[in-house]
C-alpha cells in the first residue's frame, strides 16, 4: 500500500501474525474479525439455502428426504440469524466505524469487546459441534418450539447452549456500545450531531441489553426441560406450551429490530452522501429508531395469532403491531425526501441503499398483512411468511450490509473495487432476489405451507421459478464478493474522501491510524453538513 | 498494539449497571412464569410453599443481608485506604456466601430425600401445579445459587487484587462493581424469599 501513511492500523502493532489479530483490542481489528466471521457463516447459510431451494425445485423427493430437509432449514435459520445477521452489523461495522464516528479512540471496554468476539466464536463452534454429535443436527426450526424441541432426539440441548453463549456475547456488545456512546463522544459531538448510523446502533444496543436476557432464560428452560425434566411447558404436568412461545418471542421479535435498525442507520448515512444533500428530518430519524426499539418490544404476540392465545391479546398485539409501522414509515419518507432534488450519483453503495428502501418497503407492507389478525390466519405458516421476512431481513438488512461493505471497506483497506463490477453484481442480485422471494409470497397466498420438503403439484411452476431466482442471486453474490475483495486487496488506491462524506470517519487518513485521530477531534459541524467536503 | 490505559470511573459504573439490568431481566423470565402459574394453581402453590423450611430461608436472608453490608463496608474501607480491613470485610462476605450455599445444600438435600425434585415419581403422580411449583423453586434458587458462587468467586479475586495493591484508594472501581454485583445477588434473593417462602 504505497499511498497509505506508514502508521496505519494494519502495520502499526507490537505483535505479528495471527495473535496480532485474535488478541487485539483495537476496535478496527475486532471489527474485521467479526466481519470475516459473520461473512463466512453467511456463505454457509447461503449454501444451505441453495440446497433447500434445489429440494423444492420439483415436488417429491429431489435431493433429500424429510429429516434432512428439517435439519437443513433449522441450521439455515440458526446460522443466518444467530451467526450472521444479529452479530453482523454491531459486531462488524459497529466496531469498525462507530468509535471513529463519535471521535473516540476506541470503545469504552476494549478487552470486553475482544471477549465478545471470543464468546461469539465459542458459541459458533458449539453450534457446529451440535450438528454432528448426539442425535444429529437439530430439526426444530430456529424457534425451538416446545413440545417438539423437548422431545426430539436430535441434539437440541447442545445447540441451545451455543445460542446462549452467543446471547451473552450480544449483551456484552450492547453494554459496551451504550457506554461508549454515552461516555466517549469527542468535544462538540452533541447528541444531535451524532451520525444516524451511531444513533441506530445506540437504539440497537438497548434492545440487545433489554431483550437478550429473556432469550437466555428461555434457552435455559429448554435445556432444563430436556435434561432435568422440569415440565414447565408440558401440559401433562400442568405446564403451558404457549408460555414458551411468549418467552421466546418477547426476545425474538425485538431481535428483529436488532437486525434491521443498524441497517436503517447505514442507509441514513449513505443516502445524503450520494444525494449531496443534508438528511431530511434528522431528529425524526433518530427519534424513530428509539420509537421502533420501544414499540417493537411490545408486539411479540403477532407471531402467535394462531397459537390459541386469547382473542383479546390478539387484538391488542395486532393494534400495537400497526403502531410500529409509523416510525418505520417516518424513516422511509425521510429517505425519499432526502433524495428529492438531490444531486444523486448512482455508485454501488447508493444502488444497494436504494434497493434497500424498495425491498424493505415491500417486506414491511407484507408484514402488515401478517400483523392484521384476520389476514394472518390465512397466510400463517405459509411461504408468504418466508417471502415476507426474507424481504425484510435479506432485502433489508442483507442489502444494507452489502451497501456498508461497498461504502466503508475501501476506507479501511485503502484500495477500492471496480464500480462496473459492483453494479453488474448488484443488478443480478436485485433481479434474482425478487424472482426468488416474490414467487414465495405468491406461493404462500395460494396456500403452500412452509417447512415441508414436498408440496402439491399445482405449486410446481412457481417453485421452479423461485429456485432459478436463487441461482441468479447466488451468481450475483459471487461476482460481488470477487469484485469487492479483488478491489480491496489489489484494486486502485483509495484515498481522501472521494464520496464527500461529512461524518468523522472521512476526516482521518486512509487506512485509519491505530489511534484513529492524530489529534483529538473537536466537532464543529453536523454529520450531514457537506460544506467543504470536496465533492461538488 | 494496545492503547494507553484509559480510565473512566463513571463509564465503568455505567457499564456495570447496564449489565445488572440484564441479570434482573434474566430472572424476570422466571418471575413471569411464577406469576402466570400462581394465578393458575394458587392452591398447589400454597401447598408447595408450606413445605419449604421457613427457618432456614430466614437465616439465609439474614446471612445475605449481612454479606451485602460487609461488601458495602469494604467499598468504604478501600476508599479510606484501609487495605487489611478491606480484605477482612471481603473475606467476611465470601464466608457468608459459603454459609448461604451450605444452608441451601441442606435444604435441597432434605427435599430430594423426600422425593421432591424435578421429574421425581412423587411429583409426577402429584397435582400438576405442585410439580410446576417445585420446578420453578429449583430453577430460581439454583440459578440464584450459581450467581452466589460467581459473586463469591469475583469478590475473592478482588480481595487478592487488594492484597497485591492493584486495587487501592485511587483505583477501586473493580471492587465497587463487584460489590454492586453482590448487591444484585442479594436483591434477587429479596424477591425469591417472599415469593416462595413467605406469601404462599
Amino acid at each position: 500500500m504505497t499511498t497509505a501513511p506508514p502508521d496505519n492500523f494494519w502495520n502499526d502493532t507490537g505483535r505479528t501474525g495471527i495473535s496480532s489479530w485474535i488478541f487485539s483490542t483495537d476496535h478496527k481489528r475486532i471489527g474485521l474479525l467479526y466481519f470475516y466471521s459473520v461473512l463466512t457463516f453467511f456463505l454457509v447459510g447461503v449454501a444451505l439455502g441453495l440446497l433447500l431451494r434445489i429440494e423444492l425445485m420439483a415436488p417429491g423427493r429431489t435431493i433429500m428426504g424429510p429429516q434432512t430437509y428439517n435439519a437443513l432449514f433449522t441450521v439455515h435459520g440458526v446460522v443466518m440469524i444467530f451467526l450472521f445477521i444479529l452479530p453482523g452489523f454491531p459486531g462488524a461495522f459497529g466496531n469498525l466505524v462507530m468509535p471513529i464516528q463519535i471521535g473516540a479512540r476506541d470503545v469504552a471496554f476494549p478487552r470486553l469487546n475482544l471477549f465478545s468476539w471470543w464468546l461469539y466464536l465459542a458459541g459458533a463452534v458449539i453450534i457446529l459441534v451440535s450438528l454432528f454429535t448426539g442425535g444429529g443436527a437439530p430439526d426444530t426450526g430456529w424457534t425451538f418450539y416446545v413440545p417438539f424441541s423437548t422431545r426430539t432426539g436430535t441434539n437440541v440441548s447442545l445447540a441451545v447452549v451455543g445460542v446462549f453463549i452467543l446471547g451473552f456475547s450480544a449483551i456484552l456488545t450492547g453494554v459496551n456500545f451504550v457506554t461508549t456512546i454515552h461516555r466517549l463522544r469527542a468535544e462538540g459531538m452533541t447528541w444531535t450531531r451524532l451520525p444516524l448510523f451511531t444513533w441506530s446502533l445506540y437504539a440497537t444496543a438497548w434492545v440487545q441489553i433489554l431483550a437478550t436476557p429473556i432469550l437466555a432464560i428461555t434457552l435455559v428452560l429448554i435445556f432444563s426441560e430436556r435434561v432435568l425434566g422440569t415440565g414447565l411447558f408440558d401440559p401433562s404436568r400442568g405446564g403451558d406450551p404457549i408460555m414458551f412461545q411468549h418467552l421466546f418471542w418477547i426476545y425474538s421479535h425485538p431481535a428483529v429490530y436488532i437486525m434491521i435498525l443498524p441497517a436503517m442507520g447505514i442507509i441514513s448515512d449513505i443516502i445524503p452522501v450520494f444525494s449531496r444533500k443534508p438528511i431530511f428530518g434528522y431528529k425524526m430519524i433518530a427519534f424513530s429508531s428509539l420509537a421502533i426499539a420501544a414499540a417493537g418490544s411490545l408486539v411479540w404476540g403477532h407471531h402467535m395469532f394462531t397459537s390459541g392465545m386469547s382473542d383479546n391479546a390478539v387484538l391488542v398485539f395486532s393494534f400495537l403491531t400497526f403502531i410500529v409501522a409509523i416510525p418505520s414509515a417516518i424513516k422511509v419518507f425521510n429517505w425519499v425526501s432526502t433524495l428529492y432534488k438531490g444531486s444523486i450519483s448512482l455508485e454501488a453503495p447508493m444502488l444497494f441503499a436504494l434497493s434497500f428502501i424498495l425491498l424493505f418497503s415491500i417486506g414491511g407492507l407484507t408484514g402488515l398483512i401478517l400483523g392484521a389478525a384476520a389476514t394472518d390466519v390465512h397466510v400463517h405458516d405459509t411461504h408468504f411468511v418466508v417471502g415476507h421476512f426474507h424481504y425484510v431481513m435479506f432485502g433489508g438488512t442483507g442489502f444494507a450490509f452489502f451497501a456498508a461493505m461497498h461504502y466503508w471497506l475501501p476506507k479501511f483497506y485503502g484500495r477500492t473495487y471496480s464500480q462496473r463490477g459492483a453494479i453488474v453484481a448488484w443488478a443480478l442480485m436485485f433481479v434474482g432476489f425478487n424472482v426468488l422471494y416474490f414467487s414465495m409470497k405468491v406461493l404462500g397466498m395460494k396456500g403452500m405451507p412452509r417447512r415441508y420438503y414436498d408440496y402439491l403439484p399445482e405449486f410446481t411452476t412457481l417453485n421452479l421459478v423461485s429456485t432459478i431466482g436463487s441461482w441468479i442471486l447466488a451468481i450475483g453474490l459471487l461476482i460481488m464478493l470477487m469484485n469487492l475483495f479483488r478491489g480491496l486487496f489489489r484494486g486502485t488506491p483509495f484515498t481522501g474522501n472521494p464520496w464527500g462524506g461529512a461524518t468523522l470517519e472521512w476526516s482521518i487518513p486512509t487506512p485509519p491510524p491505530t489511534e484513529n485521530f492524530i489529534e483529538e477531534p473537536v466537532v464543529t459541524h453536523g454529520p450531514y453538513d457537506f460544506t467543504g467536503t470536496g465533492r461538488p | 498494539m494496545s492503547h494507553p490505559k484509559h480510565t473512566d470511573y463513571n463509564g465503568d459504573k455505567l457499564g456495570m449497571w447496564l449489565f445488572l439490568f440484564t441479570e434482573l431481566l434474566l430472572f424476570g423470565g422466571l418471575f413471569i412464569l411464577y406469576a402466570v402459574y400462581l394465578a393458575r394453581y394458587p392452591k398447589e402453590f400454597s401447598a408447595g410453599g408450606h413445605q419449604l423450611n421457613l427457618v432456614l430461608g430466614t437465616i439465609n436472608t439474614v446471612i445475605l443481608l449481612t454479606s451485602s453490608l460487609l461488601a458495602a463496608m469494604a467499598v468504604t474501607a478501600v476508599q479510606r485506604g484501609q487495605q487489611r480491613l478491606t480484605m477482612g470485610l471481603l473475606g467476611g462476605t465470601v464466608l457468608c456466601a459459603a454459609g448461604f450455599m451450605l444452608i441451601k445444600y441442606l435444604e435441597w438435600s432434605a427435599k430430594i430425600q423426600h422425593g421432591i425434585f424435578p421429574n421425581s415419581p412423587r411429583l409426577i403422580q402429584g397435582a400438576p401445579g405442585e410439580s410446576i411449583f417445585f420446578s420453578l423453586y429449583y430453577l430460581s434458587t439454583g440459578i440464584h445459587g450459581l450467581h452466589v458462587l460467581i459473586g463469591a468467586g469475583l469478590l475473592g479475586w478482588v480481595a487478592l487484587k487488594v492484597r497485591s495493591g492493584a486495587i487501592h484508594s485511587h483505583d477501586y472501581v473493580l471492587l465497587e462493581n463487584s460489590a454492586l454485583y453482590w448487591h444484585l445477588v442479594d436483591l434477587i434473593w429479596i424477591f425469591i424469599f417472599p415469593l416462595y417462602y413467605l406469601m404462599l
